[in-house]
């Protein structure tokens, strides 16, 4: 009985245990070597990993503020797979910092924070949640503290998630003044056609949208992506948006059901000019990292594409999607990782001629970037089918014209760096990189993933069946 | 008994076995038997199938094979062929075949050369084999980025450009399909509201005429653009002259070919309607492109520009013969698919081998080379002629098919065309006898030119193969029009019930 509470909150219970560990480890300050802490924490965060998929125990606590099932489990363990990846990827990068277990606790606070976000049923948990994924991020943008556009990073990621957080909280309590309750199951059948309810949904929205960087909301993104190390773009890009794209999905369905014509309405604006946007704005980048912030803006767009739909095969394949992102994106940024932390080149231009010297990573970094832009044989292909197809069945054939034109657009950006690592010449050309063995390890893992993914039809069917 | 899933796993055990391989002389020597194993195969495929056929076997699609694979949209893995897609196979394994025996010298970067050719090939195979939209969707796609690479790393000239050009272009094609695809999708129905992606199955369907009027033009000239429809066919030339050898072999014999085969197994049949329909649309755009391609042709001084711009008005009669939209036209259309596949690789085969002695492929710098390199020059002359439909030799054939064809169309705007279209075979013997005879007539041009030697095994290998088969269809055509015509058959009767009303 007892342990059956205990089970339900499994994940986030593990994540504590985890995050006070390594508080003691801190205090207690016995191992010197940071690569031994290095492996001592990958190790954990494996654990956390494995322990995802076992005693999965769906149930609600606190009176339905908290609650989890399949689905829930499924996409935290999306999360974790995704930050013992990057975890895995820093490793050539945190190895000579002076504060290493710091970065640590304050990534696995995040992670808590989305956990508890992600399983929220109840407004209050879902803010509290929100916040505790929000402000440590801050502190981790600005992590390599003698670089001045990282201070600039995280002031803009603070005060920009302030803002929408605002928005959101605003949103939140006209909700609250309507129907006098902030849990969801109860408030769903309460919202109707009321002018402040339409108005409350509008803000809700614009708070998510904030936080998915979908435009008109977009701007902090790129400056914040640029600023921050990689594996915290890394993190941004693929985690913490990962967990808002799957809160969204369950407020949206949830909740604001009785609104699909209007949200659909809004999202079919917020899709066009986010796909748009975000392709034509990656045109223009030379920075890798910026390349890659307005190229996520633009995968945003088809996983709302998806979502558009508002039906189950929507919300399946947006969080397939996101699992084959989450291979495609870290294959690309511990590549990115690898050449940054060794050489501190973050231009493409600096990746002209990178084939010749590296083979692996160069045909890693092709395949991710085949994989985002959708080309088989990599699972972006499917994941991209999946979301337009299910955005398809409204009917709505303009939009998907659209986005699928625009699929043509992203190619070609890709295909700029692909041209710089395998065409360009270059006489200096990056010299031969040996990353250490857990970045070959991650970089195996996300390569594997980006190619076979798409194949697995059982697991596409598996998120199928549970998100019905 | 035949598992035409085999087909894909040869090329994906030989790009594999390419990849481990040590040394350059390893990767040439696996890419070609996996080659020489690939044709063996669809040759015993052939076999199997034309006896069978002979047998009383009268289904559609032999050697069907179909495993669920996303279930939850219908989506399958779905294969099976009949005389249309053996006929692309064969070609597509002699075209791949040759390829690689002329690539024999390539020293950058060999392993990814090789790896990538064949993962080319496995694309092409994938297509013709399937039966399932989504599945055939898939591999005309896998065929993209290898191009991109292949002109990217190993080309000449604007390279970057071209290969750009190639892939953002061939890309806004299957985006097209890609529309037309999932529009097709949601207006099929096999009860219950499900949809579903099954070639046969929507074939005996009856899709509406509004969607039909919508979709047809995405795929077709979705579809078109691989074929170099007119005015989508900008990639075509820059695309052939920059490629290296191989690559423009395989991206004129085979690649082109896709957009043909796709134009007709998909847009044609599926929507007989709407073919019937916008016909003079098509006919209209492929007349244009057999005319303007063989006039701008006649502007060029570059040899691969020569046979790029002829791709482009051979092509024409592709869809030119789908257009006219009777059997003849139809299996026409097919013949020029595979006789055009094989002539236009011979001629870059000689192209190439020319190229790789000459360090020039300007008309104006050549001369004389007939008395240097006799054998290069015969081959080069063949392609030549077989190209301007030199009786006895595969153009003819094909080419005659589809007039006649044509010709069947009673109207007299497809006529007109007709005409037209006969009359451009004047232009193309001109620019074919004119690039011929100023390179490799006269007087030696440049004395580097007495030092060359001829071709080598693998070069002759390569020419012989693709001489044999062209020879062959141009003195026994039967042999393929008996493969090809039933199976247009059984489309044009998708299409004459379709224009009757049902």
């Amino acid at each position: 009985m007892n342990i059956d509470y205990l089970l339900i909150m499994k994940s986030e219970l593990i994540l504590t245990a985890i995050i006070f560990f390594l508080l003691f480890l801190k205090v207690w300050d016995g191992i010197k070597s940071n690569a031994t802490l290095l492996h001592l924490t990958n190790f954990l965060l494996f654990i956390n990993l494995i322990a995802g998929f076992f005693f999965n125990t769906d149930g609600e606590l606190f009176n339905g503020m908290f609650h989890t099932n399949s689905t829930l489990f499924l996409e935290k363990s999306i999360l974790n797979f995704g930050t013992f990846i990057i975890s895995m990827q820093a490793f050539d990068w945190l190895e000579d910092h002076n504060h290493l277990l710091e970065f640590y606790i304050l990534l696995l606070c995040t992670l808590l924070g989305m956990d508890f976000m992600i399983s929220s049923g109840n407004f209050l948990m879902f803010y509290l949640g929100l916040e505790l994924s929000t402000i440590p991020l801050a502190a981790l943008c600005n992590y390599d503290l003698h670089k001045i556009k990282s201070s600039e990073s995280a002031v803009k990621l603070i005060l920009s998630s302030a803002f929408a957080s605002c928005i959101l909280l605003f949103g939140i309590s006209m909700l609250y003044g309507t129907t006098g309750t902030l849990n969801f199951k109860e408030m769903a059948p309460l919202i109707g056609s009321g002018k402040l309810q339409i108005l409350a949904f509008i803000f809700t929205f614009t708070g998510f949208a904030f936080k998915l960087s979908a435009v008109p909301f977009h701007l902090w993104t790129a400056d914040v992506y640029e600023g921050a190390p990689v594996p915290v773009t890394a993190y941004l890009s693929v985690i913490s948006k990962g967990s808002i794209v799957f809160i969204f999905i369950t407020v949206l369905f949830q909740l604001f059901h009785n609104y699909d014509t209007t949200w659909y309405n809004m999202l079919y604006l917020t899709i066009l000019l986010t796909i748009t946007i975000g392709n034509l704005f990656a045109i223009r980048q030379d920075n890798i990292k910026r390349f890659l912030a307005f190229s996520s803006i633009a995968q945003v767009g088809y996983i709302l594409l998806g979502i558009s739909s508002g039906t189950p095969m929507g919300a399946s394949s947006a969080i397939f999607f996101l699992i084959v992102y989450t291979f495609s994106n870290l294959g690309a940024f511990g590549v990115i990782s690898l050449v940054s932390a060794k050489t501190g080149k973050e231009n493409i231009s600096d990746y002209k001629g990178f084939y010749t010297n590296n083979k692996f990573a160069s045909w890693v970094m092709a395949i991710s970037l085949f994989s985002l832009g959708g080309i088989p044989p990599t699972a972006g292909f499917f994941g991209k089918m999946f979301l337009v197809t299910a955005g398809a069945a409204k009917g709505n054939y303009w939009l998907i014209s659209i986005a699928v034109m625009n699929m043509v657009i992203s190619l070609f950006y890709y295909l700029r760096v692909v041209k710089a690592i395998f065409i360009d010449e270059n006489e200096k050309p990056i010299a031969k990189l040996t990353g250490s063995m857990s970045m070959r390890i991650a970089l195996v893992i996300c390569i594997i993933g980006a190619v076979s993914v798409g194949f697995a039809s059982g697991l596409f069917e598996y998120i199928g069946t549970i998100t019905k | 008994m035949i598992n035409l899933s085999v087909l894909l796993i040869i090329p994906l055990v030989t790009a594999i076995a390419v990849m481990l391989s040590r040394n350059a002389s390893q990767v040439r020597w696996t890419a070609l038997w996996g080659a020489i194993i690939q044709l063996g195969y669809s040759s015993v495929m052939m076999y199997e199938y034309i006896t069978q056929r002979a047998a009383g076997n009268t289904s559609q699609m032999l050697f069907e094979s179909r495993y669920s694979w996303f279930s939850g949209l219908n989506i399958e893995y779905y294969v099976g062929v009949d005389g249309i897609s053996i006929a692309m196979i064969m070609l597509t394994a002699v075209v791949v075949l040759t390829g690689i025996l002329i690539s024999w010298n390539v020293t950058k970067l060999t392993k990814e050369f090789f790896f990538l050719i064949v993962l080319l090939s496995l694309g092409a195979y994938g297509f013709f084999i399937s039966l399932d939209l989504f599945t055939m969707f898939f591999f005309l796609e896998v065929a993209v980025i290898p191009k991109f690479l292949l002109i990217g790393i190993w080309g000449s000239g604007k390279k970057e450009y071209s290969a750009m050009k190639l892939a953002l272009m061939l890309m806004g094609g299957s985006a097209l399909v890609l529309i037309g695809l999932l529009c097709l999708y949601f207006n099929t129905d096999t009860g219950g509201g499900a949809h579903t992606f099954d070639l046969l199955k929507i074939a005996h369907m009856h899709i509406p005429i509004e969607a039909q009027r919508f979709i047809f033009p995405l795929m077709f000239v979705g579809f078109g653009v691989f074929t170099a429809i007119f005015p989508f066919h900008t990639w075509a030339p820059d695309g052939h002259s920059s490629a290296p050898t191989a690559a423009s072999m395989f991206l004129a014999g085979i690649s082109m070919k896709l957009g043909g085969y796709g134009c007709l197994r998909v847009a044609a049949y599926l929507m007989p309607e709407a073919a019937h329909q916008y016909s003079w649309i098509i006919i209209l755009l492929s007349t244009i492109a057999i005319i303007y391609g063989a006039f701008a042709t006649l502007m060029q001084t570059d040899l691969k520009y020569i046979n790029a711009y002829s791709s482009v008005s051979h092509c024409g009669f592709v869809l030119f013969g789908i257009g006219m939209l009777t059997k003849t036209a139809l299996t026409g259309a097919v013949m020029q698919m595979v006789s055009h596949g094989l002539m236009t690789a011979l001629f870059f085969a000689a192209i190439g081998m020319i190229y790789e002695r000459t360090h020039t492929r300007q008309i104006t710098q050549l001369g004389g080379l007939l008395k240097t390199i006799p054998f290069i020059i015969t081959v080069f002359v063949l392609a030549g002629l077989c190209s301007l439909g030199l009786p006895g030799l595969s153009g003819f054939v094909a080419e005659m098919t589809v007039f006649m064809g044509a010709w069947q169309n009673p109207d007299a705007f497809y006529r007109i065309a007709t005409v037209l279209a006969c009359a451009s075979i004047v232009v193309t013997a001109v620019y074919i006898l004119r690039a011929v005879g100023s390179s490799v007539m006269g007087p030696i041009k440049n004395e580097a030119f007495r030092n060359f030697g001829d071709a080598t095994w693998n070069e002759k290998l390569a020419s012989v193969t693709l001489i044999i088969c062209i020879f062959a269809i141009g003195i026994a055509p039967f042999w393929l029009f008996n493969l090809v015509s039933p199976d247009t058959q059984l489309i044009m009767d998708n299409i004459a019930r379709g224009i009757a009303g049902k």
